[in-house]
């Protein structure tokens, strides 16, 4: 107590306006330290249950860092990436074709989102994959002519399979950022003689983008693990370049934990990213800030001691 | 008619689905002339407003600007709707001054003035800075060009979107209720602004519930209720001695 005093009489006690600070036991929250032993004590368990497993962790570290591994992480980063690029043309592309005046475009776009948002995306990579099978030749008359097989590798089944199904959600997403505009902007930018195209953008597109980053940075999350299913064209990726050699040396559960803390990373290192893009893009339009982890951790810490003064 | 008029209708009228707004709006705006609108919320003066410079789309009647119709094309005896770039480009010549300010607020003060001007009219940006310079100090914020809107008070925005409107170097200018939104203390800067270029000879019309304003700077009035005029004049003659019972009863609650 004697210390509390003491900082607070650094402050702007002036003299002639003495005020006494308010002194209070703060609330005690038991119910706090009970669930957090509880938790403890569920977490200590389960560690316990899985160190009694089956497992041979030497295997899981060895198998951390194989090549193969290796290959296939970066496989699952690559097409990952390729595919949020085309998901991101497709739906800036089809979200303004959706909220255009014109009603082909706009039909257009519906269907597009209707089909490619209302099929899963397992369907879809595998109807890319055995396209051969209705268009056995892709012929772009004077530029270009090629078998479908030939075209259609793993990669660009991957690819377009992915790529089409995240550009209808991101269509969706960069509509929503779109709406959420005020009018009145649209208005102003008119008034000044801009025309429609230039006015989205000029104005409403980069207002948008605060409300448009915050669910991409999710979808690419998403598409991260989405990503796991391509193993089904072929594409040798995280989890099958794992479970390849997990089969083969019959250590099934052993690359499955490698797997898992290989997507854990990847999630993990684009989440701090994101949660930074998304305080920045937060400036102006907030008036504080949220935390950052590390401004969270420090301030519950103080909350345990008594309060200081404030 | 020896000058042509700069704003002209004739019957105007304008609906929202069922809900008929203007029923038949007829006046006429002379260059450099100060033109106040004003009325009970809801009497259609905002909506004639933005028809003016075609945010609104009129359902009856002829509405020109400058000898040329607002929204159309005339060509023997047939009407025929402008396109967007069409529209877009009689819109340069219209500036328009919101209640609600709306200025861009990804842009500082400065980066809106330019907007205009560099986007539309295709002016080099050196060009640009420096004109958008002198008018933010014309409008007394030549410190605040690095300020984002939110860092203004709302005074000190809607003089911003003056400027902005000038750099265009309209022949029209359109104010929408420009003061309704302030504080009582911050109205007085942005009248002074107005009431400069009043002096400049700028053709205005301002939609306004500022008798005071209209009285000492406007050369003419009109009283609007229900979607038509009611009454106009001269503001002195038009605030002082009202002629019609809707505009007597009007002026009694407001002065």
């Amino acid at each position: 107590m004697t210390e509390v005093t003491d900082t607070f009489d650094k402050g702007p006690a002036v003299a002639g306006s003495p005020y006494e600070p308010i002194r209070a036991i703060p609330v005690r929250h038991y119910g706090r330290w009970i669930s957090a032993v509880v938790v403890v004590a569920l977490l200590a368990w389960l560690v316990y249950a899985f160190s009694q497993g089956n497992i041979l962790w030497g295997t899981v570290w060895d198998k951390l860092f194989d090549r193969t591994v290796l290959q296939g992480l970066w496989r699952t980063v690559l097409i990952s990436v390729c595919a949020m690029a085309v998901g991101l043309v497709l739906g800036l592309l089809f979200a303004v074709m959706r909220l255009s005046k014109n009603p082909v475009t706009g039909a257009v776009a519906w269907l597009y989102i209707w089909f490619f948002r209302g099929t899963p995306v397992y369907v879809q990579l595998l109807m890319w994959f055995n396209l051969a099978l209705i268009f056995p030749v892709i012929n772009l008359m004077p530029l270009y002519k090629n078998d479908t097989v030939a075209v259609m590798t793993p990669f660009v089944a991957a690819l377009l399979g992915l790529g089409l199904n995240e550009g209808a959600y991101m269509a969706e997403i960069v509509r929503a950022g779109i709406q959420s505009v005020d009018e009145g902007q649209t208005e102003a930018a008119h008034a000044l003689g801009m025309t429609g195209t230039r006015t989205m953008r000029r104005i409403v597109l980069p207002q948008a983008m605060r409300v448009i980053i915050p669910p991409t940075g999710n979808e690419f999350i998403n598409m991260l693990k989405t990503s796991s299913l391509v193993s089904a064209v072929q594409y040798t990726e995280l989890l099958r370049s794992t479970s390849n050699i997990g089969s083969d040396s019959t250590a099934i559960m052993e690359l499955y934990f490698v797997a898992c803390f290989w997507y854990l990373v990847l999630t993990s290192v684009f989440s701090v990213g994101q949660f930074y893009v998304e305080r920045r893009y937060a400036r102006g339009s907030l008036r504080t800030l949220p935390l950052t982890p590390w401004q969270k951790v420090r301030a519950n810490l103080t909350t345990l001691r008594r309060p200081k003064v404030a | 008619m020896s000058v042509q008029p700069m704003v002209k209708a004739e019957a105007v009228h304008k609906s929202f689905g069922a809900a008929h707004i203007l029923k038949g709006v007829d006046l006429e705006v002379a260059p450099r002339e100060v033109f106040c609108l004003i009325g009970p919320s809801g009497s259609g003066k905002s909506t004639f407003l933005r028809c003016i410079n075609h945010l609104e789309q009129i359902n009856a009647g002829r509405l020109s600007v400058d000898g040329h119709l607002v929204g159309y094309r005339e060509h023997d005896g047939k009407l025929y709707e402008l396109k967007d770039r069409e529209v877009a480009a009689k819109r340069r010549d219209i500036g328009m001054v919101f209640q609600r300010f709306n200025l861009f607020p990804h842009m500082t003060a400065l980066e809106n003035v330019m907007e205009g001007p560099v986007q539309v009219k295709r002016e080099a940006k050196a060009v640009a800075r420096e004109r958008a310079k002198a008018l933010l100090d014309r409008v007394g914020l030549a410190d605040k060009a690095g300020n984002y809107p939110t860092q203004l008070s709302g005074g000190q925005q809607q003089r911003v979107a003056i400027a902005r409107a000038l750099a265009m170097e309209p022949k029209l200018m359109l104010f929408d209720e420009p003061t309704s939104a302030l504080d009582p203390e911050l109205v007085g800067d942005v009248l002074d602004v107005m009431r400069g270029l009043a002096e400049d000879g700028m053709t205005m019309i301002v939609v306004t519930h500022e008798m005071g304003f209209a009285r000492e700077v406007g050369d003419a009035l009109v009283f609007m209720d229900d979607g038509v005029v009611v009454e106009s004049g001269h503001p002195r003659d038009v605030l002082s001695r009202p002629q019609h019972e809707r505009t007597k009863s009007f002026l009694s609650k407001v002065l």
